[in-house]
């Protein structure tokens, strides 16, 4: 019998939610260790855009958009602090960000969404303007726009970072605080007792007093031993990638950004196929028209790399933070958002979740919105 | 010939010895077949510009005569043939397959009830010191080089590596009238020996091991410096090639060089295969993967077989006979007779040929061991030319903790790059084994993902349906 | 880095790499003229500007990727030869076009 490994807090899952929280919780006088899965899992944040996207954020859930611009406005810091500590450039880039109307009802839609956005009863501040062609046009001078673009909205909190980057910066950053990270190992038994939660991972066992599952897809089936019922399904994004190409776009697009390093990205799309990775040649010709009807010229750029992720949706599509009730000292913490809201998870919910179960602030995210799970309004 | 059919029984991949010798037998049994190959003519590698070239010296006129009567054959039969065609996607469709194809900067798509991946082999990866320096190049290449237009070098030529086709190069220059500078034999002292257990079975092919052996001969004859036992070959120059340095008989030397040609053997291209999701397993004596397969070359897709150098290397005859088994078991399956006779005898000649010639494979691949330097070379070498990391570089990014290559490509970007893994995953997967002390079989392989080609934003948003 | 044999195989045609007039054989390659044209770099790297040049010429490695007649990017070896083809370096990021 392999030994027991104790720490205070362990945390399931290194993508990007969990490893956020991992370098959130660090450094603070508990132990922290960390379990992640095998070369091949499904690993959504491998898969990601890279997007620090507040524009389309909370239009239904205003805490949302606010926890939103929270982050937005936390990511400077949070890319310095890395770099200064793992020597890592995530590439942040916080110029702006613009989602493209295609037609002329698409721009009345979306200028109906804004206005109906700065009038809601609980405002959040984002600096958002609908622009029509003409004034997209100027503000991007090294590209012509395709003549079906009838404008865009651009908001100034928008911004985009290297995804992959970021994940490893945060995997080098942990280790470095002191972290204990263990690879290829996939938690298959959870139980509790006396308050310790004890993790079942291959021929080896983990225990701690407060588990923390970010384990995107795998955090259903660890959810139900630790009575958290997860209401997330797997939405598959295809995305595209083009070989490198001089700059050209110098904001973030919600569908086609280019990167620090000049390759165009080109996404997504929204399908419910299981948890099949597989990317289609029909998706990949959409996408393409996608990013040709916006921009003309990238008709002779070459396609180098396709692939898909699958998102962890929530009904709503806003994070879920639940604390579970039958297991006291268990929390599920999910979103399709780690990118954007990496720097809020460090910053603010990695130490809240330290500092015992989640309490009011964060009961917006809970379960009981879905029906479900404790309810946390009324937790001291 | 090209064809404006969109549908066919069987699509064969690769216009080498085994796309046609496969196409041609498919043909004869009245299937609808269509051989697709990005190269402009078919031939494969071995019968590079067949139709049309003169310049291979005398010792290849049997391989030459023989393997322009296959092409000429698979010319004038009923297949159709797609060069400068290049397949970028494959999916399943009902019980069949649709591919995806680009040529002219057109995109379209073809559907197949069968399909064979004939796409042959590729020269082994080998990452030393100044490999990207302008001025190295594959023997492979300027094989290419001389078989397509009577193209020589100028100036030092060295030739460093080991295996059979090093060697024959060498000879094809210098009946051409070019004196290499050197050959730089990389084989392991002691290969040899270990090798000559396997030589009993190698006699069914005995015509290669004579040829071999001419091989050497003329090149002495020729005054050409043979160098055996030499390791730790290195490129140097600033902007190109300008020397070579090795180490001989504990002795590190440095000769003048503008073009040095490399050749470590050759591995199965296992690319569409993989993509497809076929399985695989590493073949530790060959340090490459190799697919699964069951009889005449069946995947573990059903519908999917591979025939030829993909499948293990054999050399063009073997593909030959694998590819037309390969077409005669689809032909089975689809309920069609094949004329003359789709009988079992013919079929057992076949195998039976085909054991014959396979017996000298174990003696070269135990002659020509893969050296231990390539799969996990030094620090400073580049493995991932097209996004230019090091061996140093992965290494850190399994200190890190990356479990295996799809990970280190996640945290490095290594095989991210236009070529996809072809020249770097193999050295990724034994780096990662090697680093974790694992074998390469347990570090697994780097995940390969559709466009297979790179093609244009353009041709790919023609294929879109309108108002998608 | 290359010539032709005198007894070349296949009619002769002129190509032009980087604006010189190179001879060239049917059935040659864009990636050969090149080498005949005596060019040691074809391309800049598109990370780091460094100097590559064909290695395999049979379509696996991509450091033949060049500029010709106007499109970029261009597997040169997998390029058949054509009267008057013009082939230039590819630079390591390809500008698609401005307005």
């Amino acid at each position: 019998m392999a030994a027991v490994l104790t720490s205070d807090v362990l945390i399931i899952g290194g993508g990007i939610v969990g490893a956020a929280l991992g370098v959130g919780m660090a450094g603070r006088g508990a132990s922290i260790r960390l379990l992640d899965g095998a070369d091949t899992d499904l690993r959504a944040a491998r898969a990601n855009f890279g997007l620090i996207w507040v524009q389309s954020k909370g239009h239904s859930m205003p805490a949302y958009g606010r926890w939103t611009r929270r982050s937005a406005d936390l990511w400077p810091d949070f890319a310095a602090d890395l770099r200064a500590r793992t020597g890592i450039n995530i590439k942040l880039r916080q110029t702006g960000g613009l989602s493209f109307c295609l037609g002329e009802a698409a721009l009345r839609n979306r200028r109906d969404a804004i206005s109906r956005l700065h009038n809601q009863i609980e405002p959040w501040s984002a600096t958002i303007n609908v622009l029509n062609r003409n004034e997209l046009q100027r503000l991007l001078p090294g590209i012509t726009l395709g003549p079906d673009v009838s404008g865009a909205s651009f908001c100034a909190e928008d911004g985009e970072a290297d995804p992959l980057m970021l994940l490893r910066a945060l995997h080098v950053s942990m280790r470095a605080m002191g972290v204990d990270i263990c690879t290829g190992a996939e938690a298959s038994r959870i139980s509790h007792s006396n308050g310790i939660f004890r993790v079942e991972a291959g021929r080896a066992a983990y225990e701690a007093r407060r588990l923390i599952l970010a384990a995107g897809h795998g955090s259903l089936a660890l959810g139900k031993m630790v009575g958290l019922t997860v209401p997330v399904h797997a939405e598959r994004g295809q995305i595209l990638v083009t070989e490198r190409l001089d700059p050209f776009l110098p904001f973030a697009g919600d569908t086609i950004r280019q990167t620090a390093d000049g390759t165009v990205m080109i996404g997504a799309t929204h399908e419910d196929v299981g948890f099949d990775l597989g990317t289609t040649g029909a998706a990949t010709a959409s996408l393409a028209r996608h990013a040709t009807d916006i921009f003309p010229d990238l008709a002779s750029a070459k396609l180098v790399r396709a692939w898909a992720g699958l998102r962890v949706m929530t009904p709503d599509g806003c994070p879920l933070y639940a604390e579970s009730e039958s297991h006291p000292g268990a929390a599920l913490i999910t979103c399709h958002s780690g990118v954007t809201l990496a720097a809020i998870h460090a910053a603010d919910l990695a130490p809240a979740l330290l500092d015992g179960p989640l309490g009011r602030n964060y009961a917006a995210f809970g379960p009981q919105r879905f029906g479900g799970g404790k309810d946390v309004s009324q937790a001291a | 010939m090209t064809t404006s059919e969109a549908s066919f029984d069987l699509v064969i991949v690769g216009a080498g010895p085994a796309g046609m010798a496969a196409a041609i037998e498919a043909a004869q049994g009245s299937m609808s077949v269509v051989v697709l190959d990005e190269q402009p003519m078919p031939g494969g590698q071995v019968h590079r510009a067949i139709e049309q070239r003169k310049y291979t010296g005398k010792q290849s006129n049997l391989d030459d005569r023989d393997g322009a009567a296959l092409v000429q054959a698979f010319r004038n039969s009923a297949a159709s043939y797609c060069g400068g065609t290049a397949v970028w996607q494959i999916e399943r469709e009902g019980e069949g397959f649709a591919i995806f194809v680009s040529s002219g900067d057109a995109a379209r798509c073809l559907k197949a009830r069968r399909l064979i991946i004939a796409t042959g082999a590729i020269e082994r990866p080998v990452p030393m010191p100044g490999w990207t320096l302008p001025g190295v190049m594959t023997v492979g290449a300027a094989q290419i080089l001389l078989k397509t237009g009577g193209n020589v070098p100028t100036g030092q030529v060295v030739v460093a590596g080991q295996g059979p086709l090093a060697l024959l190069y060498a000879t094809q220059l210098l009946a051409a009238g070019v004196k290499p500078a050197a050959c730089l034999n990389t084989t392991m002292p002691g290969a040899l020996d270990r090798a000559l257990r396997h030589l009993p079975g190698a006699l069914g092919d005995i015509g290669q091991i004579g040829r071999g052996l001419g091989f050497m001969a003329r090149l002495r004859l020729g005054r050409v410096p043979l160098i055996g036992g030499v390791s730790d070959v290195a490129a140097h120059g600033d902007e190109r090639l300008s020397a070579v340095s090795y180490v001989a008989k504990g002795i590190r030397r440095e000769i003048k060089a503008d073009l040095l040609l490399l050749h470590e053997g050759v591995v199965p291209h296992t690319h569409l295969a993989m993509s497809m999701g076929a399985e695989h397993r590493w073949d530790e004596g060959q340090s490459c993967w190799q697919p699964r397969l069951g009889a005449d070359g069946q995947t573990s897709i059903e519908g999917l077989r591979i025939a030829g150098d993909g499948a293990g290397i054999g050399g063009w005859r073997i593909a030959a006979l694998d590819g037309r088994l390969a077409a005669r078991a689809m032909m089975r399956e689809l309920g069609r007779e094949t004329v003359p006779s789709l009988d079992g005898a013919a079929t057992v000649t076949l195998r039976r040929q085909r054991q014959r010639l396979a017996g000298l494979r174990p003696f070269l691949d135990a002659w020509f061991r893969p050296r231990a330097v390539l799969l996990a070379p030094p620090d400073d070498v580049i493995v991932c030319r097209c996004e230019e990391l090091t061996a140093g570089d992965l290494r850190a990014a399994i200190r890190q903790g990356c479990l295996g290559p799809n990970q280190v490509k996640s945290f490095t970007r290594c095989g991210m790059g236009p070529c996809q893994g072809r020249e770097c995953a193999l050295t990724l997967t034994t780096l990662v084994a090697a680093e974790r002390g694992i074998t390469p079989e347990e570090a697994g392989a780097l995940r390969i993902r559709p466009p297979l080609k790179p093609l244009t934003l353009g041709e790919l948003a023609a294929l879109a349906p309108t108002g998608a | 880095m290359f010539r032709k044999l005198p007894d070349g195989s296949g009619p002769r045609l002129t190509v032009f790499v980087e604006g010189q007039p190179v001879a060239v054989s049917e059935g040659d390659s864009a990636a050969t003229a090149a080498l005949l044209a005596g060019l040691s770099a074809t391309r800049a790297s598109a990370l780091g500007g460094q100097p590559r040049a064909p290695y395999c010429m049979m379509g696996v490695c991509f450091e033949c990727l060049m500029v010709i007649d106007g499109l970029a990017s261009q597997q040169a070896c997998l390029v058949p030869v054509r009267e008057g083809m013009r082939i230039a370096r590819q630079p390591s990021r390809p500008a698609i076009a401005k307005p």
